[in-house]
C-alpha cells in the first residue's frame, strides 16, 4: 500500500512532528468532557506552557496534564513554543500529587522541544523540577498514561512520561535531544540534523521496537482518533486500576528497569 | 604598533625558542579553571584544591576514593555498555577504558568510612565526560538495589556532562530507571546523600543528582541543566561567572551546603550517623 501512504523518512518525521497537528486544548476537549483547568504551581507562578486540570473520561474523573505550544505567535512566545519553565514542572507535580490523593488516573500529553533553556529557568532549578516530577511519578499509586503527540524532547518530555504506558501519535518523535543538537554535539555540525535523525531511532516505529513506547496512535485528525483514544484509555486505565497499588508501582518500575 | 601586529600576535607561538619550550616539563604549572590563578602544580596537594579559591579540580574516581576511604569493595566491575553500534562509539569506549582503567564512567561498591558501611558511587568525567549510558545507569541502579537489600546509606558523587548521546533514547531511559530505584530506596526509609562535583549537568541534574535527601556540593562546582552556550544563545546575553555554580545554587535553595573537599569525609560520616547509620 506504499503507493497510497508513503512511510516518511526519519528526517521527514522530524519536520512533521513540529507541525502543530493538534492544539493541546483541542486534544483535551476532543477526548474528555468537562475539562476544568487548574492554574499555578502554588509556589511562584503559572506557566502557560503546561496546561493542567480535571476532566471526565466517561464516568471516570481524571487528572490531565499537557504541554502547550500555543496557537499563534503571541502564545508561542509566552510558552517558548511549549518549553516549560520550572514552575510548569512544579504545577505538574502538584497536580500529580493531588491526583494520587483523590485516586484519579493521570493522563499526560506531550509535545515539547524540551525544557526551556533560559537563565531564570536555571536559577529556579530546572533540573531539580524535572527530577522531582520523575521521582514523584515513580511513587504515585494511580495509573499514569503518557501520550506524545509531536515532539518528545529529552528530559523535558521524560518529566511527564515516566508512566505505566507511553503512547505516541505516529510521525511524532521522542529523543534524547533534537537532531540539530545531536549533530552539533557529536559531529560539531548542526546542519547534519537529517543524518542525525536517521541514526537516532526517534520514530514511533523504532521506539515501539525498543520497548520505549507501548502503542502507536494513527496520524490522523479525524474525530475517530478521539473515539479510539477514549476507548483505549478507558480499557487500559480500567485494567491498571484492578492492580493493587504496590503491584502497579512495581510494574511501573519494572517497565523502566529493563533499559 | 604596526598595522599588521595582530597577524604577528597570532603566530606568537612560533617565536618561542622551541628547544627551551621542549625542556619545560609538562604540567609543572597549572591554571585554576575557576579563578584563573596560575600556580605550581605541587601546591595542589593530593586533594587537588586551588589554593586561591578552593575550587576542587576534577578527580578520577580512584583519586576521589583514595580521599575518602581505604576500605572499598568494588561491585559490577564488568558491566559494559551493550548497545554500541553507533558509528565510532565502540572505539571511543575502548579508548576511554584504556585511558581510565575503568569499565564505565562510574565506580560503585561498598565502602567503610569511619567504621560505617555505606554504598558508595563515584562518577568520573574522564570516561566520556561521565555521561549517562546504560552501563552507568545499570551500575547506579544496582548500587541502590544492593543498598536497599542491606539497608545501607548511599552516597553518590555526581560528575557528568549529561546523557550519553551515542546511546540515544536508552540514555534518557536511565534517568527513569535510576529514579525508580531511588523511589524504592527512599520509600524504605534509607538515606541518600548526593555530593555534586564539577561538573554535574543535563540529564543527571534532571534526575538522581537532585533527588538526594541531602544535597552537598563542592566549592564552585558547575551544576545545571542546560548548557551555558545554549542558554546564551537563547537569551542573547552573557551569563555571569557565578551562573550555575554551587554557591549560586546554595543561595537559590537547591543545595544544602557547600563543603570543602577536605571536609567531605567527616561531613559524610556525620550525616550518615545522623540518619541512623550504625557504626
Amino acid at each position: 500500500m506504499r503507493l497510497f501512504k508513503k512511510e516518511l523518512t526519519p528526517a521527514e518525521v522530524v519536520k512533521r512532528s513540529r507541525e502543530d497537528r493538534f492544539d493541546s486544548r483541542e486534544l483535551i476537549n476532543g477526548i474528555f468532557t468537562d475539562f476544568f483547568e487548574l492554574h499555578g504551581d502554588r509556589l511562584s507562578a503559572d506557566d502557560p506552557s503546561i496546561i493542567g486540570g480535571l476532566a471526565m473520561l466517561g464516568e471516570q474523573p481524571v487528572t490531565v496534564i499537557a504541554t502547550n505550544k500555543g496557537k499563534n505567535l503571541d502564545e508561542k512566545l509566552t510558552t517558548h513554543n511549549g518549553s516549560p519553565e520550572p514552575s510548569g514542572y512544579r504545577k505538574a507535580l502538584r497536580l500529580m500529587q493531588a491526583a494520587a490523593k483523590f485516586n484519579r488516573p493521570i493522563i499526560t500529553f506531550i509535545n515539547t522541544p524540551g525544557a526551556y533553556p533560559g537563565k531564570a529557568a536555571e536559577e529556579n532549578g530546572q533540573g531539580a523540577a524535572i527530577a522531582q516530577d520523575i521521582l514523584t511519578s515513580m511513587k504515585l499509586p494511580v495509573p499514569i498514561i503518557a501520550i506524545i503527540f509531536g515532539e518528545g524532547g529529552s528530559g523535558g518530555a521524560l518529566a511527564l512520561a515516566t508512566a505505566d504506558q507511553v503512547w505516541m501519535v505516529d510521525n511524532s518523535t521522542y529523543s534524547i535531544l533534537s537532531p540539530e543538537g545531536f549533530a552539533s554535539i557529536l559531529w560539531k555540525d548542526s546542519k547534519r540534523a537529517d543524518e542525525a535523525a536517521e541514526v537516532m531511532g526517534l520514530t514511533a516505529k523504532d521506539l515501539l521496537a525498543a520497548g520505549v513506547i507501548d502503542y502507536i496512535i494513527p496520524d490522523s485528525r479525524s474525530k475517530r482518533v478521539f473515539q479510539l483514544l477514549r476507548a483505549r484509555l478507558n480499557r487500559e486505565i480500567g485494567q491498571l486500576q484492578t492492580l493493587a497499588p504496590s503491584t502497579l508501582l512495581k510494574q511501573r518500575h519494572a517497565r523502566f528497569r529493563k533499559f | 604598533m604596526g598595522l599588521f601586529n595582530f597577524a604577528v600576535d597570532k603566530n606568537k607561538k612560533l617565536d618561542r625558542d622551541p628547544t627551551l619550550y621542549n625542556q619545560m616539563p609538562n604540567g609543572l604549572f597549572i591554571d585554576c579553571p575557576y579563578c584563573g590563578e596560575r600556580f605550581y602544580e605541587k601546591q595542589l596537594g593530593p586533594a587537588k584544591v586551588c589554593p586561591n579559591c578552593g575550587y576542587g579540580f576534577r578527580l578520577t574516581a580512584h583519586e576521589r576514593l583514595a580521599l575518602l576511604t581505604t576500605h572499598f569493595v568494588e561491585m559490577d566491575k564488568n558491566i559494559k555498555a551493550t548497545k554500541t553500534d553507533f558509528p565510532g562509539y565502540a572505539q571511543k569506549l575502548a579508548r576511554a577504558k584504556h585511558q581510565t582503567q575503568m569499565n564505565e564512567a562510574v565506580l560503585t561498591g561498598i565502602a567503610t568510612m569511619q567504621g560505617r558501611r555505606i554504598a558508595l558511587g563515584i562518577m568520573d568525567t574522564h570516561f566520556i565526560m561521565g555521561s549517562l549510558g546504560a552501563a552507568v545507569g545499570e551500575k547506579i541502579t544496582r548500587l541502590f538495589e544492593r543498598a536497599l537489600k542491606e539497608r545501607l546509606p548511599l552516597v553518590l558523587f555526581t560528575a557528568s556532562g549529561g546523557a550519553r548521546m551515542q546511546e540515544g533514547i536508552n540514555s534518557l531511559m536511565q534517568m527513569a530507571k535510576i529514579s525508580a530505584a531511588v523511589a524504592e530506596f527512599q520509600a524504605a526509609g534509607l538515606f541518600y546523600l548526593v555530593v555534586l562535583t564539577d561538573p554535574t549537568t543535563g540529564g543527571v541534574t534532571a534526575s538522581f543528582a537532585m533527588q538526594g535527601d541531602v544535597i552537598l556540593a563542592e566549592p564552585h562546582a558547575l551544576v545545571g541543566f542546560a548548557g551555558r552556550r545554549v542558554i546564551e544563545q537563547t537569551v542573547q546575553e552573557k551569563l555571569p561567572a557565578d551562573f550555575q555554580r554551587a554557591e549560586t545554587l546554595l543561595k537559590s535553595g537547591f543545595v544544602d551546603q557547600v563543603v570543602a573537599r577536605e571536609d567531605l569525609p567527616a561531613t559524610i560520616s556525620r550525616l550518615v550517623a545522623m540518619h541512623g547509620g550504625k557504626s
